[in-house]
């Protein structure tokens, strides 16, 4: 189903300017925690449709940047806009999922006392107030696009099972899938492929590689061999700031990143 | 394919409910009222008061049930709400004994010994039983949406949630027990008369008090359970067990929170409304944390999630508590200190998980966290 479509079930069409061809940007943000500047004057934008990845090591401030980008964490100083128009720092983390940014987290977390359907019809991009959901109805419609998804992460056939009895890998899909039921303009997407199997993580690449055009993908990742077989365009991050942007050759073979973080990784 | 179609009760469960029904409203008034005095079968008044009480201690389960139970936040204060209900019920008893008391003054007697001379502003209205029984839904709902918004909104969660309850108990109880606050202080309110012109002394008005408390109770059942089967429902089980998620999933927690809170507040609100006239008194001691603890004791032993398991406990609970403290009076405190870290340790989902356990069924969906 086309995003438009999806938006309208809600009734609140949100008009996401991407005339210049972005969608995200992140414009001199700071935040410090106790003292810690985990992210550093950092600016930083992200390409409507693109699949970009961002990289470094520990502590570089990745995980706080996606915080800072869904609302869980304030920046002292810097906004950051959906499109041209929207202000992200001024909304909460309810408002800025159903606006369109979806999130997974690092640490896949699904709705373990809940089916596999229920988990995404809880996701689906609807109304999301109390009457919606006191009244909510399953419409053929909606039981379709549920189906539909679960094509997608590759679960057809386990919509009745608990999502606790998952893989870890299946728990990771199934959050994904549960952002597409959002219909969500952006996914972030942190370490999707931590602790997942060889054969999983090539599921995991064809996936992402899918979603890329009609979603906008940011990953956060560590394995550098996937962000190899997924990125168009790498950021990587180092004390909180940008160290360095471009395509995979580029960023492998720029010496200051090959220093902080290769040199680190392969050591 | 999936059971989110399901209406608000299957075909078996529907016809157990009305027979549950069935069975409440009618064998306990004909053994009361039918039957001779002597017969062995005679179910006397004080059985019949008894029964009525412990529907109002299911009630209460019940809304705990919704608040722990399905969302996952430990209320160990809703004795508060329950004797708030039974306040406002009280205080229109007391009005419609006005020049009945010792001292044929039109204030109640307790007023009339603080040597008071005009009703104060809070107890007008409470003659009208109307009035009453709005005060005894408005006053615990509007605490709660209050108290909640300010408690969800700070995101205080888990144990600290459970602690500021038992401290919003206390407090108020502390503040009924000041024979200033107006409400009777110490002895509460007490010496009952009439019910909308029935007396409290007869079998017929207690047997329809306890009539009205099964009503009461099979309505909060079907009410509990019609959030529950709802989509909102399943929210609230989101909220407890990745509430996280939840957000990021564009629902705001807060609102859900303080929906069930102040609903769960408002439900036994009404629980202590019929509650008070069965007993014939409401008094602070009903706001005691220890009365909370035990409330929530009901839901986890009969069974956290499953709205009929903490029926069940509630029953057992009080019957057993019945039973012990005419047995062994000092015994009874470790004896429910007891059933309840079994009920921890060996019954997560309590007895009606026990009863899924024995049965085979590995449908434990709901109530195994906490």
């Amino acid at each position: 189903m086309p995003i438009e479509a999806v938006r309208k079930i809600s009734g609140s069409p949100t008009d996401i300017d991407v005339s210049r061809g972005v969608i995200l940007y992140v414009e001199n943000v700071s935040v410090e925690f106790d003292g810690f500047k985990a992210i550093d004057d950092l600016s930083l934008s992200i390409e409507d449709g693109s699949l970009h990845c961002i990289i470094g090591p520990n502590g570089a401030g990745k995980t706080t940047l996606l915080d800072i980008i869904t609302g869980k964490t304030k920046p002292d100083s810097g906004d950051v806009f959906l499109g041209q128009n929207i202000k992200l720092t001024d909304l909460t983390e309810s408002e800025i999922a159903r606006i369109g940014v979806g999130r997974k987290f690092q640490k896949p977390t699904v709705f373990e006392n809940h089916t596999l359907f229920e988990n995404l019809e809880l996701a689906l991009h609807c109304g999301k107030g109390l009457r919606e959901s006191l009244f909510w109805k399953l419409t053929p419609a909606r039981r379709e696009r549920i189906d539909e998804v679960l094509g997608i992460i590759g679960l057809t056939g386990e919509a009745d099972r608990l999502a606790g009895l998952l893989s870890h890998g299946q728990k990771q899909w199934l959050e994904i899938g549960m952002l597409l039921m959002q219909a969500p303009r952006v996914l972030l997407l942190d370490e999707p492929a931590a602790g997942m199997t060889p054969h999983e993580i090539e599921h995991s690449i064809e996936l992402l590689k899918s979603l890329a055009g009609q979603h906008t993908v940011v990953v956060i990742e560590h394995d550098m061999d996937f962000v190899h077989a997924i990125a168009r365009r790498v950021t990587v991050l180092h004390e909180g700031k940008v160290l360095a942007e471009g395509d995979m050759d580029f960023v492998r073979h720029n010496s200051r990143v090959v220093e902080v973080y290769l040199g680190e990784a392969h050591a | 394919m999936t059971k989110n179609t399901a209406g608000l009760l299957s075909p078996v469960a529907w016809t157990a409910f009305a027979a549950a029904l069935g069975a409440a409203v009618l064998i306990v008034p004909v053994l009361n009222l039918a039957l001779p005095a002597d017969s062995a079968l005679h179910a006397p008044d004080y059985l019949v008061a008894l029964m009525g009480k412990f529907l109002c201690y299911a009630m209460v389960a019940l809304a705990i049930d919704l608040i722990w139970g399905f969302t996952g936040i430990l209320s160990l204060g809703h004795g508060m709400f329950f004797a708030l209900g039974g306040y406002a019920m009280g205080m229109h008893l007391m009005r419609g004994i006005a020049g009945e008391g010792v001292y044929r003054s039109d204030l109640p007697d307790f007023m009339v010994f603080l040597d008071w001379k005009e009703l104060p502003w809070y107890w007008h209205g409470f003659e009208h039983f109307w009035f009453a029984m709005l005060m005894a839904v408005l006053v615990p709902g509007a605490f709660a949406l209050v108290f909640g918004f300010f408690a969800f909104r700070s995101r205080i969660k888990g144990v600290y949630f459970s602690i500021i309850t038992q401290a919003m108990t206390y407090a108020a109880m502390l503040l009924f027990f000041r024979n200033n606050t107006g409400f009777g202080g110490n002895n509460g309110l007490t010496d009952f008369k009439r019910l909308l012109g029935f007396s409290l002394l007869e079998s017929g008005t207690k047997v329809g008090l306890y009539v009205a408390s099964a009503l009461a109770l099979a309505g909060t059942f079907l009410l509990c359970r019609f959030v529950t089967v709802s989509k909102l429902g399943r929210v609230l089980i989101a909220i407890r067990d990745a509430e996280s998620r939840v957000m990021f999933s564009g629902y705001d927690p807060l609102r859900y929170k303080l929906f069930v809170w102040t609903l769960s507040a408002v439900l036994c609100g009404v629980a202590g409304a019929l509650y008070a006239p069965q007993v014939g008194i409401i008094n602070p001691s009903e706001m005691h944390p220890g009365n909370s603890i035990e409330m929530a004791i009901w839901a986890a032993v009969g069974g956290r999630g499953t709205l009929i398991g903490p029926i069940i406990g509630a029953w057992l609970v009080n019957g057993a508590k019945s039973v012990f403290t005419v047995a062994f009076p000092d015994l009874w405190l470790y004896f429910l200190g007891a059933i309840f870290i079994a009920t921890t340790l060996f019954l997560p989902a309590g007895i009606v998980g026990l009863g899924r356990l024995l049965s085979g069924r590995k449908n434990g969906r709901h109530g195994e966290r906490s």
